[in-house]
């Protein structure tokens, strides 16, 4: 059984001191041991920008795609090799604006891969520029005057393109953040954890205490239901989406693998030659 | 009287059932043992616009059409007006009764009621079935010969389908043989001495069907034309083998999802035309820095933009060899027969996993979408080769801090040992980011230098082991002129040079076959040894001329002979151009 040293390397994170993708990465070694996987057995795949780094912080497999892309890199991955835990992780640029598309039609495919969101309000690697979730009136060196353009709705958005698997999380409540990517690593399809990772140095609005004080833990409510949509929804439209917990779960949805039959027949590890009787018989489509 | 060979031309409006007329007419001349070349052109809409599909039909392998016709069915005003003049001597025009009636041209034309025999036996959508059976009775065939593709084209439809049909084909048949017995025994087809077992198909179809043998079991496509037949065949094959054909929501997604399928070890691809492969190059840089395998099959169209989404050209040379920003190792191929077609989509499989790069198969529209007759691939040919792939039991026990050297430099033919993800003792990142040998981003100058060098060490190991660069008909040690193509002009540029060498002229030809990295000492001496050079290309600004100028030292001085019309060549206009030049 592997132990958390074996999902550490030697390498030093280039975020800054406080940033909460801190806390995601340790989620995530802590979620790996939990999950009981072997570093080979797993894989992250990230996009570009701080949190895009996070691939070569893991001792796992990792690939480190290009801004925007993590998912259809991770979705062609998870199809082509079903044994492997498939994570793709990005931040608020890299899926709310380059990688929108890629990120509703992911979920709406709903291929069995998980995707951890870092979302910090803000572009850190670039050095503070707006984000679409900047808030409203946001000023950064891209909006002098303060952000004009409404924030996109992650969670509505998530829940419109029909997703299975809803989750959010704080980075300052690590063991909450883990037992949901422990839970999004089990769910049987495309599983969203969207993480609110404060950006220290570039948002000095959205902060640590900001979030702190606006958070609603959903265990908090008597009465949720997360296999409610209606409710759901209407929750996270009173709460203007600062909630944590998993949210929102369809169990009844089927995975891409299942609906497509790559669930009991995947053949695509197995590279060969066609048999002479196979072969011929595609040469009659021709005759 | 007898003819070596015969053209077939049916031109109407969009909607009026041209494709199916000509691909029933193809398969079963096809299946009597013909050699045929069927080309449609058409309109970027559904319904409505002119269409016309023009099929030579000969004894021996054809690989182009030409611009004269024998028989030529026209249905629409538009056919008549632009194609009357395409019809040879002894040639022979059907037209649609109303409009024969207004024709002032000097060929024989023939009033036939399509439409009214359509519906005195069937329906007026079954014009194109009268025309049918105009045209068997003309080339002296009889309806056995057409039953079993009538069937094949109907029978989904169920029997009654079928026999509405064959009346309507029949009564087709007997116009001709009671309205106009004079022409019969005018357009006999040529005789076929034997059968060979022989394919006809679709140049995607080949390239798709070359893939899938290839063990492709993956791809992800955004439909396009003219590329969208190799997602349609995959999608009803792929499942069989199990594996999965993913229409992404653009191609982006589609190009990086085949890099992410084959990093994790399955054979993967995709396939697009100008614009898709434009959203691509992102991906393919990915590819190309992560060297991970990839293969696109690229058929040109024309361009800028959008262009002309259905008209053929190949202005996308440099595009697919410099699309990528930065020093980009890549192999470009370009199949310039159906048969290459088959044999380089197969091969750029091995390639890219043999030297882990992107490999492009950079077709045309004219190679993609004409239904073409092909030798039947031979078995014993298709090797799979999976180059430096790491055997998973093999590997000595690494753990966390180690890596597995995926980048090793420890390599002089510049490729290092691939490991598929999951394989136990093979942990190792990947980045686009320039890296060290096992994949962490690193910065520093000799780790740039060195692993910018062995990307491309990659491209000469492959160019001095790949033996397929050129298509060479050099017979000449001193040669007047030497006729320079590539992809689908090699058909038209060869019966152009055996009608000048007719002539007397010693014309040598070389189809250029690989485009990235440049054949260059390959190429060079046929250079040498021709007192003219003539380029032949479908764009406006030269690109392979420029390509083998850029690429040959000391290169001598190059002609160009451009189209870039929309329309493919014929080989009567390119003996006459290169007259021009001469």
């Amino acid at each position: 059984m592997a132990v958390l040293q074996d999902f550490r390397n030697n390498v030093k994170p280039n975020w800054c001191p406080g940033c909460g993708d801190y806390a995601v990465q340790a989620a995530l070694q802590q979620a790996a041991v939990k999950l009981g996987l072997e570093p080979h057995q797993l894989a992250i795949v990230c996009g570009i920008g701080c949190s895009g780094r996070l691939s070569g912080y893991v001792y796992a497999y990792g690939m480190h795609t290009t801004h925007g892309r993590a998912l259809p890199f991770a979705q062609g991955l998870k199809l082509a090799n079903p044994e492997l835990n498939v994570i793709a992780c990005g931040g608020d640029g890299d899926g709310m604006a380059i990688g929108l598309g890629h990120t509703y039609h992911s979920i709406r495919r709903n291929v069995n891969i998980t995707y951890v969101l870092m979302d910090n309000h803000v572009y850190g690697l670039t050095k503070g520029q707006t984000s679409p979730r900047s808030d409203l009136g946001f000023k950064t060196k891209t909006t002098p005057t303060g952000n004009i353009e409404t924030p996109v709705a992650t969670l509505e958005m998530a829940l419109s393109a029909e997703a299975s698997f809803v989750a959010q999380g704080f980075s300052t409540q690590l063991q909450e953040l883990t037992d949901l990517i422990v839970a999004a690593v089990k769910h049987p399809g495309f599983s969203l954890v969207n993480v609110f990772s404060p950006c220290v140095t570039f948002n000095k609005v959205n902060t640590y205490d900001w979030f702190k004080e606006r958070l609603v833990d959903i265990s908090t409510f008597a009465d949720y239901d997360r296999h409610d949509k209606g409710k759901v929804l209407q929750c996270i439209l009173e709460h203007e989406g600062l909630l944590t917990g998993l949210l929102y779960e369809d169990k009844n949805k089927k995975s891409y693998e299942e609906v497509s039959g790559l669930a009991s027949d995947n053949q695509m590890q197995a590279v060969r030659k066609f048999t002479t009787a196979e072969f011929n018989k595609l040469l009659e489509d021709f005759r | 009287m007898q003819r070596n060979e015969i053209t077939w031309q049916a031109g109407g409006q969009q909607g009026e059932g041209l494709e199916s007329l000509g691909a029933i007419l193809a398969r079963t001349l096809s299946h009597q043992g013909y050699d045929l070349y069927g080309f449609r052109q058409f309109s970027s809409r559904i319904k409505g616009g002119h269409t016309n599909y023009k099929i030579r039909i000969s004894a021996q392998p054809v690989g182009t059409i030409n611009k004269e016709c024998d028989l030529l069915v026209a249905l629409d005003q538009d056919t008549l007006s632009n194609e009357a003049l395409t019809v040879g001597e002894n040639g022979i025009i059907l037209a649609e009764k109303a409009l024969a009636a207004n024709f002032s041209g000097k060929t024989e034309i023939l009033a036939v009621p399509f439409a009214d025999i359509a519906k005195q036996n069937g329906t007026i959508m079954q014009k194109n079935i009268v025309a049918l059976g105009c045209t068997a009775a003309l080339f002296g065939l009889g309806e056995e010969c057409f039953e079993l593709q009538l069937r094949k084209e109907f029978g989904k439809k169920g029997e009654e389908a079928v026999a509405a049909n064959v009346a309507v084909f029949k009564a087709g048949m007997e116009f001709i043989r009671t309205e106009a017995p004079a022409l019969l025994g005018r357009l006999v087809l040529p005789k076929i001495a034997e059968k060979a077992p022989k394919l006809f198909l679709l140049g995607n179809e080949a390239m798709a069907f070359g893939a899938l043998s290839a063990g492709a079991r993956f791809m992800a496509a955004y439909p396009i034309t003219p590329a969208s037949e190799v997602m349609e065949y995959m999608v009803k094959k792929v499942k069989e083998f199990g594996g999965q054909m993913l229409q992404a929501e653009d191609e982006i997604a589609a190009c990086t999802m085949t890099i992410g399928a084959s990093y994790g070890g399955a054979r993967a691809f995709t396939a697009t035309s100008g614009p898709g492969f434009s959203l691509m190059a992102e991906a393919i840089g990915l590819a190309a820095m992560t060297e991970t395998p990839l293969v696109i099959v690229h058929s040109q169209r024309g361009g800028p933009s959008t262009g002309l989404p259905t008209k053929h050209e190949q202005s996308d040379l440099f595009a697919a060899i410099y699309n990528t920003h930065g020093d980009t190792a890549k192999i470009v191929l370009s199949p310039s027969t159906v048969e290459e077609a088959f044999y380089d989509t197969f091969e750029a499989f091995n390639l890219a996993e043999e030297y882990q790069c992107p490999v492009i198969v950079l077709a045309d529209l004219q190679l993609s979408l004409a239904t073409q007759t092909m030798a039947v691939p031979e078995y014993e040919r298709l090797s799979i080769r999976r180059g430096k792939l790491a055997d998973g039991t093999k590997l000595p026990p690494i753990k966390s801090p180690e890596y597995f050297p995926r980048y090793s430099l420890a390599t002089d033919d510049g490729v290092s040992m691939r490991v598929l993800p999951g394989t136990p003792n093979g942990i190792c990142l990947g980045t686009g980011l320039e890296h060290d040998e096992s994949g962490r981003p690193s910065e520093a100058k000799a780790m740039r230098r060195q692993q910018t060098e062995k990307r491309l060490r990659k491209m000469q190991t492959f160019l001095t082991a790949y033996s397929k660069a050129l298509y060479i008909d050099a017979p000449y040690e001193e040669a007047d002129i030497l006729l320079i193509g590539m992809t689908a002009t090699r058909s038209c540029i060869a019966e152009a040079t055996a009608a000048l060498r007719e002539e007397g002229q010693k014309i040598n030809h070389v189809q250029i076959r690989l485009l990235s990295p440049f054949p260059a000492k390959e190429l060079t001496p046929y250079l040498q040894k021709a007192k003219k050079i003539i380029v032949i290309e479908h764009n406006a600004t030269a690109q392979l001329a420029n390509l083998v100028r850029m690429n040959i030292e000391g290169c001598p001085h190059l002609e160009s002979i451009l189209q870039y019309d929309g329309d493919i060549m014929y080989p009567e206009e390119l003996v006459t151009r290169c007259k021009e030049v001469l």
